[in-house]
C-alpha cells in the first residue's frame, strides 16, 4: 500500500468532499434512491424531503449496521472459557442514544410539518378545476368552469376491461391533460369502493373515498405524458385501472379543450 | 395470596403419584389442558398455515415473475394475496408468539406450574384451530375464499362487491380467533401477575416474559375492537345495517378507524414476543446479563403506548385524518425502538458472542429489522407515504420487518426447541437454514422497494412488459426461491432430529432463566426443583456462581447465600379425581 | 402488586393524555372515543390493583428475599385434563358456521356448547375427567 494507496485514498476523499458541497448547493443534485423527482412543484417539495430524509436514514443504519458488526466481530468468543466481564448498564450511553433520536425525530418531524403544508396547500382560485371519479374499474375526468358548468369529459372507454392490463399511457386508457405551470385543482370522488388516484411521477396519491371530496393541486413543472395506476385494491380488475396524464403549454392545453366534447366521448 | 388459593387443598402426604399417567395419543391432544401440550400444539397448527401461506407467496411470485401473466387468473391472484396475507398475519405470526412460543415458555420462565386458567387455554386453541379451519374452508366453497384484501376495506367488503360464503367464512373465523387471541391475552397477564415463583419479581422476569405481559395487555387493547367491528361488517352484510356504507348514511371510512385501531398494535402484537425472544437469546449467547434491563421493559411498554396511538398513519392519503399527530406519535416509536437496538449491541458488548444457530437468527433479525425501521420512519413522514402508498415501497417495508420476526421466530425455534422436545437440532443444517432466508429474504425484498418507487402499485395481478418492472420482479421471485429452500431445509432438520436424535441435556445453551433448571422436555406441571431466585439470572447464578450479580443480598436464612445450593421443591404433585393440587412444600420438614 | 397496578396505570394515563389531546386537536369521534376505551382499560383495573395491593400482605412472589419456603401452601388447583374445552370449542365453531350457512349448524353448536358449559361446571365441582 503505502504511497500510492495514500495518494488514491486522498482522491477518494476529495470527491466526497466535493460532492457533499455539490450536494449541499444545489437541490437539483440530490440523489433520487430510485424515486421520481417529481413533475409538479408539489411532487418536487416531497422529492427533496424524501432524498434528504432517505440520506439521514442510510447514515444512521450505516452506523448501526456497523456497529452490530463491530460487536459481532471484535467480541466474537475467542477463549472458551475466558468469561466476559459482568455489567449491565452504562448510564451515560444510554442517556445519549435515547437523547440523539429525539433530536433528529425533532428535526425531521419540523420539515415534514413544512412540506406537509407545502403539499396539501390550495390555491385560492386554480387555473383549471377536474372533478376525477374513480369506479370499478375506471376513472372519469370531468372538467369545469368558475360555475361548476361541465366543459369537457375524459372517461375510461370500456365498462369491463381487457383481459390483460396494457400501456397506462396507450389510447386504451383514459388520458387527462394540464397545462404546463398553473395549478389544477383535482377533486377527487369515488362512484363505489376506495379507490387510489396515483401518479408515480407526480409523486402523489390520494384516495377516492366514497362519501369523501378530497381537493388537491398540481402544479406541473415539465412537459410529459405520465403513467397512472389504481393503488388501492379495489376488486377483481384492480390492476386495469390505468390512466394517463399529458403536460402540455397553456396554449396547447386550451386548443385541447375546445376539441373536447362536453358531455363525454362518444362511446 | 394467589388467584386459586381459596381452592380446597387435597394433598396426599408422601404421595409419589407418577404424572403425564393421564391420556395418551389422539386422546392426550384433545383433551390436554397443560401449556405445554397446548403450545406445542399450537406451534405445530401455526407452521402448517405458515406453510400454506408461505405456498400461496410462491404462486404470487411465480405470477409477477413474467409480465402479462396468466398463470393465475385476476380472481385467483387475489384469492391469493389475501389469504396470504390473512394467514400469515392472523393465523401464523401471532398465534405462533403468544399462543406457541409464550404459552409453553411463560410459565416456565416464571415458575408457574401450569398458566392461571389452563381450560380456558385449552378453549383458546380449539378456537384459533376452528376459527383456521373455517377460513381454509373459503377456498371449498362455490364462490371463492375471501378476495378483498387482509384489511378488507368497506365498502368493498360489503355484500354487493364480494357476495359469497368465503369472505363470510373469513369474518367469522376472524371472530373465531379474535376470542381465542383475548383469552389467551387474559391467560398471560394473569399468570404472569399472579402465579410468579417466591422472589420472582417483576423486574426479575425474563425480558421475553415482560414483552408477553405487554402482548397481553395490548391484545387486550386491540383484539376486542377488531371483533366487534367484525360484527358490526357481518350486520352489513347480512342485515342491512349500513354503518360502513354511504347509502344508508354510514361511514366507509369508520372501518378503516376500527380495523387500523386494531391493526397496528397488531403489528407490535406480533413484534414485540420477537423483540423479547431476541434480547434473550443475545445475551445468552453473549454470555452476559442483558444491557440496560430497565430501559428494555420501559421501551416495550413505550412502544406498545405508542403503537395504540398511531392507527391513521395508515390512512394519511385518505386526507381525513390529522396528519402531524399521527405523524409525531409514529416518529416517537423510532425512540423506544431504538434504545432497544443500543441494548442489543449494549449487551453483546464486551461480552463472548458465539455463533451458534439461534445466535446468527437473532443477529439476522437485527440487521434486516433495521431496514424494516428505517423505511418505516420515511413512511411516517405524511408526504413521503403520499408518494409510496399502497405501492410496492409499504410491501417492501413490512415484509423486511415480518421478515425479521420470522428469523426471531426461527431463532426461537432452534432455542427452545431442545427445551420442548429434548433433542437438538443440527447446528449445520440450521445454519444452512440461516443463510438461504437471510440472503432469500433479502434478494426478495430489496427490490420491492425499488419497484414501489418506480411506481408498482400492490395487489396487481400483473403489469405491463412496458411498465419496466420486470427485471425486479424477476429477481424478488428468484429470491423467493431461497426463502422456499431455507424453510424446506428447516423442515428436513426437524424430521432429522426425530430420526435420530442428539439428546439435549437440560441446559444446553448455558443460557440464565428459570426454563433451564428443569429437565427437558419439562415434567408435568413443569418443576420438581426450582433454584433460588436472586436475580434476573437464577440459572446462571446457580451455574456461574463466581460470575453472579445479586441485587439482593441479605443472606437471609434460607436464602442464596447462606444455603448455597439447589433451594427447595415442588413436589406435590398428587392427582385426585383428576384434579391436581400443587403445593410447595419446605424441604427440610 | 404495586409494579402490577403501575404497568396498568401507565397504560391508563399515557391513553388519558393522549385522548384528551388527539380529541382537543382533531375532535373526531370514533378515535377519541377508542382512546377513552382504552384510557379506562387501564385505569380501572390499575387502581384497583394499587387499592389492593396497600391491604394486602406483600406477596412472596414481590419480595426480593423470599425464599421457595416463603411460598410454601397451595399454589393452586388445576385439572389435568379436560375433554370440554374441545367441545365448547367444536360447539363455538359451529355456531359460527351458522352465520355463514344458515341456521341448522345452530341447533348443533348450542347443544354441544351448552354441554360442555353443564360439563365444565360439574367437573371442577366434583373432579375428575369426565
Amino acid at each position: 500500500m503505502g504511497i500510492p494507496g495514500g495518494a488514491k485514498l486522498r482522491r477518494v476523499a476529495r470527491f466526497l468532499l466535493f460532492s457533499t458541497i455539490a450536494l449541499a448547493l444545489g437541490g437539483c443534485t440530490l440523489p433520487t434512491f430510485g424515486g421520481f423527482r417529481g413533475a409538479t412543484t408539489q411532487g418536487q417539495a416531497e422529492f427533496k424531503l424524501w432524498s434528504w430524509m432517505t440520506m439521514a436514514g442510510l447514515v444512521v443504519a450505516a452506523i448501526v449496521w456497523g456497529l452490530i458488526l463491530w460487536a459481532v466481530i471484535a467480541y466474537r468468543r475467542r477463549d472458551p472459557d475466558k468469561m466476559p466481564r459482568q455489567f449491565h448498564s452504562n448510564a451515560f450511553v444510554e442517556v445519549i442514544y435515547t437523547a440523539v433520536p429525539l433530536i433528529i425525530i425533532g428535526v425531521i418531524f419540523f420539515y415534514t410539518v413544512k412540506t406537509e403544508n407545502t403539499v396539501d396547500a390550495l390555491a385560492p382560485h386554480p387555473a383549471v378545476t377536474v372533478r376525477v371519479t374513480g369506479f370499478q374499474w375506471g376513472w372519469s375526468f370531468s372538467y369545469r368552469d368558475p360555475q361548476g358548468k361541465q366543459i369537457a369529459l375524459v372517461e375510461t372507454a370500456q365498462a369491463r376491461p381487457p383481459v390483460l392490463a396494457g400501456n397506462p399511457t396507450s389510447a386504451e386508457y383514459p388520458q387527462f391533460v394540464l397545462p404546463l405551470g398553473e395549478t389544477t385543482q383535482i377533486v377527487l370522488e369515488s362512484a363505489d369502493v376506495v379507490h387510489g388516484f396515483y401518479i408515480p411521477a407526480f409523486n402523489f396519491s390520494r384516495y377516492a373515498l366514497p362519501g369523501v371530496t378530497n381537493n388537491f393541486d398540481f402544479t406541473p413543472v415539465h412537459t410529459g405524458v405520465f403513467a397512472g395506476h389504481c393503488a388501492q385494491y379495489c376488486g377483481l380488475y384492480h390492476a386495469e385501472m390505468l390512466f394517463s396524464v399529458r403536460v402540455v403549454r397553456p396554449g396547447a392545453f386550451q386548443a385541447w379543450l375546445s376539441t373536447q366534447p362536453a358531455s363525454g366521448a362518444a362511446t | 395470596m394467589t388467584l386459586l388459593a381459596d381452592r380446597p387443598a387435597v394433598v396426599e402426604e408422601g404421595s409419589d403419584h407418577e404424572h403425564g399417567a393421564g391420556p395418551s395419543g389422539f386422546l392426550k391432544w384433545v383433551t390436554s389442558t397443560d401449556h405445554k401440550v397446548i403450545g406445542k400444539n399450537y406451534t405445530v397448527t401455526a407452521v402448517i398455515f405458515f406453510l400454506l401461506a408461505g405456498a400461496m407467496a410462491m404462486l404470487i411470485r411465480a405470477q409477477l415473475a413474467n409480465p402479462d401473466s396468466t398463470l393465475l387468473s385476476q380472481h385467483t391472484y387475489n384469492e391469493m394475496f389475501t389469504m396470504h396475507g390473512s394467514l400469515m398475519i392472523y393465523l401464523f405470526v401471532g398465534p405462533v408468539a403468544f399462543g406457541g412460543l409464550a404459552n409453553y415458555i411463560v410459565p416456565l420462565q416464571i415458575g408457574a406450574p401450569d398458566m392461571a386458567f389452563p381450560r380456558l387455554n385449552a378453549l383458546s386453541y380449539w378456537l384459533y384451530l376452528g376459527g383456521g379451519s373455517l377460513m381454509m374452508l373459503g377456498f371449498l366453497t362455490t364462490g371463492s375464499a375471501a378476495d378483498f384484501g387482509w384489511v378488507a376495506y368497506a365498502p368493498l367488503s360489503n355484500s354487493i362487491n364480494t357476495p359469497g360464503a368465503g369472505p363470510d367464512l373469513w369474518i367469522v373465523a376472524l371472530i373465531l380467533t379474535g376470542f381465542s387471541a383475548i383469552f389467551t391475552g387474559v391467560n398471560l397477564v394473569t399468570t404472569i401477575y399472579y402465579l410468579r415463583a417466591p422472589g420472582m419479581t417483576m423486574f426479575r422476569m425474563p425480558i421475553f416474559t415482560w414483552n408477553m405481559l405487554v402482548t397481553g395487555i395490548l391484545i387486550l387493547i386491540a383484539f376486542p375492537v377488531f371483533t366487534s367491528a367484525l360484527v358490526l361488517l357481518w350486520c352489513d352484510r347480512h342485515l342491512g345495517a349500513h354503518i360502513f356504507e354511504v347509502s344508508g348514511g354510514g361511514v366507509p371510512v369508520l372501518w378503516q378507524d376500527l380495523f387500523w385501531f386494531f391493526g397496528h398494535p397488531e403489528v407490535y402484537i406480533l413484534a414485540l414476543p420477537f423483540f423479547g425472544i431476541v434480547t434473550d437469546v443475545i445475551a445468552v449467547f453473549s454470555r452476559k446479563p442483558i444491557f440496560g434491563y430497565r430501559g428494555m421493559v420501559f421501551a416495550t411498554m413505550s412502544i406498545a403506548a405508542l403503537s395504540t396511538s398511531v392507527w391513521a398513519h395508515h390512512m394519511f392519503t385518505t386526507g381525513v385524518v390529522l396528519l402531524p399527530f399521527f405523524s409525531l406519535m409514529s416518529y416517537l416509536i423510532a425512540v423506544p425502538t431504538g434504545i432497544k437496538f443500543f441494548n442489543w449491541i449494549g449487551t453483546m458488548w464486551r461480552g463472548s458472542v458465539k455463533f451458534d444457530t439461534p445466535m446468527l437468527f437473532a443477529i439476522g433479525f437485527l440487521v434486516t429489522f433495521l431496514l424494516g425501521g428505517v423505511s418505516g420512519i420515511l413512511l411516517a413522514s405524511p408526504p413521503v407515504d403520499f408518494a409510496t402508498h399502497d405501492t410496492y415501497f409499504v410491501v417492501a417495508h413490512f415484509h423486511s420487518v415480518v421478515m425479521s420476526l420470522v428469523m426471531a421466530a426461527f431463532a426461537g425455534f432452534f432455542f427452545w426447541y431442545p427445551k420442548m422436545t429434548g433433542r437438538m437440532l443440527r447446528e449445520g443444517l440450521g445454519k444452512a437454514t440461516f443463510w438461504l432466508m437471510l440472503v432469500g429474504a433479502n434478494v426478495t425484498f430489496l427490490p420491492q422497494y425499488l419497484l414501489g418507487l418506480k411506481g408498482m402499485p400492490r395487489r396487481i395481478a400483473e403489469y405491463a412488459a412496458s411498465d419496466g418492472f420486470t427485471t425486479l420482479n424477476r429477481i424478488s421471485s428468484a429470491g423467493s426461491v431461497l426463502l422456499f429452500l431455507s424453510v424446506a431445509i428447516f423442515l428436513v432438520n426437524v424430521v432429522v432430529s426425530w430420526w435420530k436424535p442428539i439428546p439435549a441435556g437440560d441446559n444446553p445453551w448455558d443460557a440464565s432463566s428459570l426454563e433451564w433448571a428443569t429437565s427437558s422436555p419439562p415434567p408435568h406441571h413443569n418443576f420438581l426443583k426450582i433454584p433460588p431466585i436472586r436475580s434476573q439470572r437464577p440459572v446462571w447464578d446457580y451455574n456461574h456462581p463466581e460470575d453472579r450479580i445479586i441485587e439482593h443480598a441479605k443472606a437471609r436464612p434460607g436464602g442464596f447465600v447462606a444455603s448455597g445450593g439447589v433451594g427447595t421443591v415442588l413436589l406435590a404433585d398428587v392427582n385426585v379425581d383428576g384434579e391436581d393440587t400443587l403445593e410447595t412444600r419446605d424441604p427440610d420438614r | 402488586m404495586k409494579i402490577e397496578s403501575y404497568v396498568l396505570l401507565f397504560v391508563g394515563f399515557f391513553f388519558g393524555l393522549v385522548g384528551l389531546v388527539y380529541w382537543l386537536w382533531s375532535h373526531e369521534d370514533a378515535g377519541s372515543v377508542m382512546l377513552l376505551g382504552t384510557f379506562l382499560l387501564g385505569s380501572v383495573p390499575g387502581f384497583y390493583y394499587l387499592w389492593w395491593s396497600r391491604r394486602m400482605r406483600p406477596r412472596p412472589s414481590d419480595d426480593p428475599d423470599a425464599t421457595l419456603e416463603d411460598g410454601a401452601g397451595v399454589v393452586g388447583a388445576f385439572p389435568g385434563s379436560s375433554i370440554w374445552p374441545f367441545v365448547l370449542g367444536l360447539g363455538a365453531t359451529f355456531v359460527a358456521l351458522a352465520f355463514v350457512f344458515g341456521a341448522w349448524t345452530l341447533g348443533v353448536g348450542l347443544f354441544l356448547a351448552v354441554a360442555a358449559l353443564v360439563g365444565v361446571v360439574y367437573e371442577s365441582r366434583r373432579g375428575g375427567l369426565v
